[in-house]
């Protein structure tokens, strides 16, 4: 949880790596992979950050504004029924009566276990971050790295595709997958999730490549590597918090879809969303059992984002290049 | 093949997660190694190699089905008639349209700036803090709640009850307008301020998404430039103004589109909040309930290709944007 | 319609409840009847389930031949724990059959719906909410096939011909009735009743003398008459039209009511406002509305499922909503003629048209003609199956083989005696039978702006006439 205040103890130093200048501003996570030299430790000038007042009382502000709704779903999926409907749940402290009701029927009132809807969005998951990343990286580098007639063009069509509704594409590709024999298994899943990432990935990691210092790239090419080479030893460890940052967003948008999963998927597939969905009941009267289902739902992708946390600030570390 | 397709137990899932990343990863593989031959191999295929297999997906998964649409919107509602404009006529006839398109504007207009105004205000302050990664988790905490958690919430937040006898107020809102005196207020109900208070909530759960991409911008920024600067007595104000806004330009006009863009196709606050009703609606709203509602093929897809339209104003000023970028390079 | 009981909360982007039955012999596990583990379910839930081994007659299905084996795959709208009654009666027919039953329900049903049979990957049956959302499949899809011949036989055996007409699109019979419920019902505490004195009201004056009672009884304008509430999420509104429905039957009569549905008369026509303004003196009149809520525009706000709650802690007094409102009830309220809740039928505004009964219904169609599905379509319509489904609670087919004993509450029981009265006049929920544009489209939405932003009643009906589909 803490930050890493030492690795940040680093700086990397731009003026290592040929060609960078002060001022040519890199964007996210990277500058032009310097070598780890003078350590000008950041605490010192974090004490000097923490005693401005005003940015202090900016970020309480916004934390706890920001964090109240949730607070409250928090709160409110202990407190019995009858209470959350009638009561405000900032009045708990008055009479505080705690159930674990909510939950045990999150967990317990289905037919299907709920470990079973657990698996099946893991199963769902992992494959529908690792793919799109993956291309998106390749198709990425040969936007901003390699020559090609209509490169650009190519590329603004591509950022443009984020528009198209995922609702336009779903029956276009449910027959396909039927046609195919695939309905109702996981590959559906996995290749409309990919499909419905890679416009934003695309656009992302390009924007982040094309600010790694050409020298680099340059440099390399002198040494007789070819693309696919310049891809893994130079890029992809400069591109560390870009993936990170984009996987974290990833891996929440499968991991809280319902749309796809309904639409692609069949009751053997069914994530944990449909059964948090589901919990209301066909008249819609249970849905203070939701605030028991968004809680455990929230819990993974928080676990995730707290823990690639450490890669949004690695990413300066990794700058040892071998040109 | 047979297990692959049809994975029961929770063994056979793994097993099946598991070959399909294995799969995926020796199918590019081996497609990288075939192209990483740089005297033998045109840079033609190369590029195909790397290119190839995404703008396959694209091609076959959202460039089609956009085609179809754009194609189906000349069509009546059941795809059967060609009715030249009449769905679009008939769209820009309704009265409700003009509303639907003024509130997608709003939102395109406010909701991009305003959460990347505040995740890069935040993303600043809390920057180097001790307590860093919670202080951003608090923050990126409303993008890992599913949309069906977000709805809950705020109804905490605005439901209304009126103050009469010993009724109590469950939204938060209304009791704050309680304890100060005044009369509960019914938020989602009267226009045109409900619009601003759906606003909020997508601001809410956006905003950890810019937080999160520009912190990471920040931390690039190299640390001597702001060392410099800092001798050179820049400091508070002329510091974020100078320094660090240039040095994460690209990223701020990242977020700027992505969100802008997230938020035309936004309809799942709209529609579980107000259900487009109160004069909330928005084009990605009317849509989804053209299409799958009222089973009414051509008007939804009419609909989704104004949506296309509306993007283009964003791709020029990425375009702008990228230009500008290669000239400072 | 209950579909149409889509909720804020899970009308986002699309949810659903997926039961499967994997009897099947594939090593899946093995589904338990769990009668709603963890409790939950409002009373009139799920009930206790059939016994399994209940005997029925197999002989119908034999002639179906060979089907052993097969599974028959049932689409829904009804979620857990709701489902559990429908797949306890549908094991007697796996026993018989050795065909069997995967049930999915979803609460996007009719999006979803749209979606596969569109993509040419719709379940075998569908439990049709709506016998408009089958006109729209069969019209715009032509995936529903006609049903079989044995269950166009025990169709005409057992259902009245109105109810067989509503599973007709275009002189073709594709669906079989399978539940209804009875909305002319006005909700009110018997016990508060008694306590206040009041009579339960038998005609329409009656009721409103009623309401005027209640308001002069209750001068601090806190405790009122009526309590109402139409948030729905994306169906917001549909409540309010089934006031107008009621009404409408009421004071225009049966025959102007069905010319109203079809368009004969124009939306705007002056006897539907003379309904829409009957239904106005009770839901736009500050006096009467809204009971332990609010004022008239808390009625939008205010969701439907929890509207008729302040009859309970006694601010509201009366609440008018379908018989399946009684699983809103928390856990614990009895629903009895002598316990915490009960209801009333709405009563007569016009002698000249009886006492008619508006009601709603589902409908089981079919996307696929093999024998085991046909065989199941033809379980479905069997007196076996409706009174073992009846006999979970929640259930209530207008079907002439219920035995009424089976009927688990007594809601459902004042439900089946209204609709098997030779005397009362059925119509079904109009607002199911327009076309979708209207009856799930600007219907509700404009008698949601009825109420919330007091739209006039001339420009609410103007515009849902301008918005009927000019085909």
């Amino acid at each position: 949880m803490s930050t890493t205040d030492r690795e940040q103890g680093f700086t990397t130093s731009a003026a290592s790596a040929p060609g960078v200048k002060a001022g040519d501003f890199v964007d996210p996570a990277v500058s032009g992979g310097g070598s780890r030299t003078g350590t000008v430790p950041r605490s010192a000038k974090a004490k000097k950050r923490l005693t401005n007042p005003g940015a202090s009382l900016i970020a309480i502000v916004l934390a706890v504004l920001w964090t109240i709704p949730t607070f409250g779903l928090v709160l409110s999926s202990i407190r019995p029924e009858i209470q959350t409907k009638t009561t405000g749940w900032w009045t708990f402290p008055l009479d505080p009566q705690v159930t674990v009701n909510n939950y045990n029927l999150v967990l317990y009132g289905g037919q299907n276990n709920f470990a079973s809807y657990f698996i099946n969005s893991l199963v769902i998951t992992l494959p529908a971050v690792i793919i799109p990343i993956t291309l998106a990286l390749l198709a990425a580098y040969a936007f901003a790295w390699m020559d090609f007639p209509g490169r650009d063009a190519l590329f603004v069509g591509v950022f443009a595709l984020q528009i198209v509704p995922i609702q336009v594409t779903l029956i276009p590709l449910l027959r396909d997958y039927n046609d195919a024999g695939l309905a109702g298994s996981f590959w559906p899943i996995w290749l409309s999730h990919s499909i419905f990432a890679l416009p934003l990935a695309i656009f992302l990691l390009h924007n982040f490549m094309k600010d790694i210092p050409k020298s680099l790239i340059e440099a390399a090419r002198v040494d007789g590597a070819g693309h696919v080479k310049i891809f893994f030893q130079v890029l992809m460890p400069l591109l560390t918090p870009a993936i990170a940052a984009f996987g974290v967003f990833q891996f929440l948008w499968v991991w809280n879809d319902l749309l796809v999963a309904l639409t692609f998927g069949s009751p053997d597939t069914f994530p944990l969303t449909e059964r948090l969905a589901s919990l209301v009941g066909s008249r819609g009267s249970e849905w203070h059992v939701l605030t028991a289902g968004a809680v455990i739902s929230i819990i993974v992708p928080l676990i995730v984002f707290l823990s690639l946390q450490r890669f949004f600030v690695r990413g300066l570390l990794a700058g040892s290049v071998k040109g | 093949m047979d297990l692959l397709l049809s994975a029961d137990s929770t063994g056979d899932k793994l097993i099946t997660m598991v070959a399909a990343i294995i799969l995926f990863v020796a199918v590019m593989g081996v497609l990288l190694f075939a192209v990483d031959r740089p005297r033998n191999v045109p840079s033609w295929l190369v590029f195909l190699a790397f290119v190839g297999p995404a703008a396959l997906l694209l091609l076959w998964g959202l460039i089609r089905p956009a085609i179809l649409t754009i194609y189906q919107s000349f069509f009546d509602r059941r795809g059967e008639t060609f009715v030249g404009l009449d769905n679009f006529v008939a769209l820009a006839t309704s009265n409700d349209l003009r509303s639907v398109l003024v509130n997608t504007i709003i939102w395109v207009l406010i909701v991009p700036v305003a959460a990347t105004f505040l995740g890069l205000l935040y993303a600043v302050v809390v920057d180097r803090s001790p307590v860093e990664a919670l202080a951003k988790a608090l923050i990126f905490l409303p993008m890992a709640i599913s949309l069906v958690g977000a709805s809950i919430i705020w109804r905490f937040v605005y439901e209304y009850k009126a103050d009469i006898g010993d009724i109590q107020q469950i939204g938060l809102l209304n009791q704050i307008l309680v304890w100060l005196g005044q009369e509960p207020y019914q938020f989602l109900l009267n226009g045109p301020w409900n619009t601003f208070f759906l606003i909020v909530v997508f601001i809410w759960v956006q905003t950890g998404f810019a937080m999160t991409i520009l912190s990471a911008a920040i931390k690039a920024i190299p640390d001597d430039v702001t060392e410099a600067a800092r001798l050179d007595g820049v400091t508070g104000m002329q510091m974020f103004r100078h320094i660090t806004v240039p040095g994460i330009r690209p990223a701020l006009v990242v977020v700027l589109t992505t969100i802008a863009i997230g938020t035309l196709k936004v309809f799942d606050i709209v529609r579980t909040m107000t259900g487009g009703n109160y004069g909330t609606s928005v084009v990605a709203n009317e849509f989804y309930t053209q299409a799958f509602r009222q089973s009414n093929a051509g008007l939804g897809a009419a609909l989704a290709t104004i949506l296309f339209v509306l993007v283009v104003p964003i791709v020029v000023y990425n375009v702008r944007q990228m230009r500008i970028s290669e000239d400072v390079r | 319609m209950r579909n149409r009981l889509n909720r804020r909360v899970a009308a986002a982007a699309g949810a659903g409840i997926s039961i499967t039955m994997l009897l099947a012999a594939c090593g899946a596990d093995q589904i338990e009847g769990s009668g709603g583990s963890g409790g939950g379910d409002a009373s009139g839930g799920a009930g206790t389930g059939v016994d399994a081994a209940a005997e029925i007659d197999c002989a119908p299905y034999e002639e179906f031949g060979d089907i052993e084996g097969e599974e028959v795959s049932l689409y829904t709208s009804i979620l857990a724990p709701e489902d559990q009654p429908y797949i306890d009666a549908f094991q007697p027919f796996t026993e018989c059959t050795g065909v069997s039953v995967t049930y999915e329900g979803s609460s996007e049903f009719e999006a979803q719906l749209l979606v596969r049979t569109q993509a040419g990957n719709p379940p075998d049956i569908a439990l049709f909410p709506q016998p408009g959302l089958l006109q729209t499949i069969v019209r715009d899809t032509g995936t529903v096939v006609p049903a079989p011949d044995q269950v166009e036989a025990a169709v005409d055996e057992f259902y009245g011909e109105d109810w067989k007409n509503y599973g007709t699109v275009d002189g073709e019979f594709y669906a079989a009735p399978n539940s209804a419920n009875v909305k002319s019902f006005v909700w009110y505490s018997p016990s508060a009743f008694e306590e206040a004195g009041y009579e339960v009201p038998e005609t329409w004056d009656e009721m409103l003398a009623l309401s005027d009672q209640i308001v002069a009884d209750n001068p601090g304008g806190e405790i009122k008459p009526w309590c109402a509430g139409i948030e729905s999420g994306d169906a917001t509104g549909w409540t309010t039209t089934d006031w107008m429905e009621d009404v409408m039957l009421r004071t225009a009569g049966p025959d102007v009511y069905d010319q109203w549905v079809n368009h004969e008369i124009p939306f705007n026509d002056p006897a539907v406002a003379t309904a829409l303004e009957t239904v106005g003196g009770i839901l736009k009149n500050e006096e009467y509305v809204n009971g332990g809520i609010g004022g008239v525009q808390s009625i939008a706000s205010q969701a439907f499922q929890e509207a008729g709650l302040p009859i309970l802690d006694g601010s509201c007094f009366m609440h008018r909503q379908a018989s399946f409102y009684a699983a809103n009830w928390p856990d614990g309220t009895e629903v009895a003629e002598d316990g915490d809740v009960f209801a009333f039928y709405l009563p007569p505004i016009n002698e000249e048209f009886g006492n008619p009964v508006l009601g709603a219904g589902e409908f089981v169609g079919a996307f696929s003609d093999e024998p085991h599905v046909q065989a199941f379509q033809l379980y479905m319509t069997s007196e076996d199956f409706i009174n073992n489904r009846a006999a979970g609670g929640q259930f209530i087919p207008p079907h002439s083989g219920l035995d009424v004993a089976n009927l688990q509450n007594p809601i459902d029981e004042l439900s089946a005696e209204l609709l098997n009265d030779e005397e009362a006049t059925f119509r079904f929920d109009a607002s199911d039978l327009m076309p979708g544009a209207v009856g799930a489209g600007t219907f509700w939405s404009e008698m949601t702006a009825w109420i919330a932003e007091d739209k006039a009643d001339a420009e609410v009906l103007d515009a849902i006439e301008a918005s009927w589909p000019a085909s």
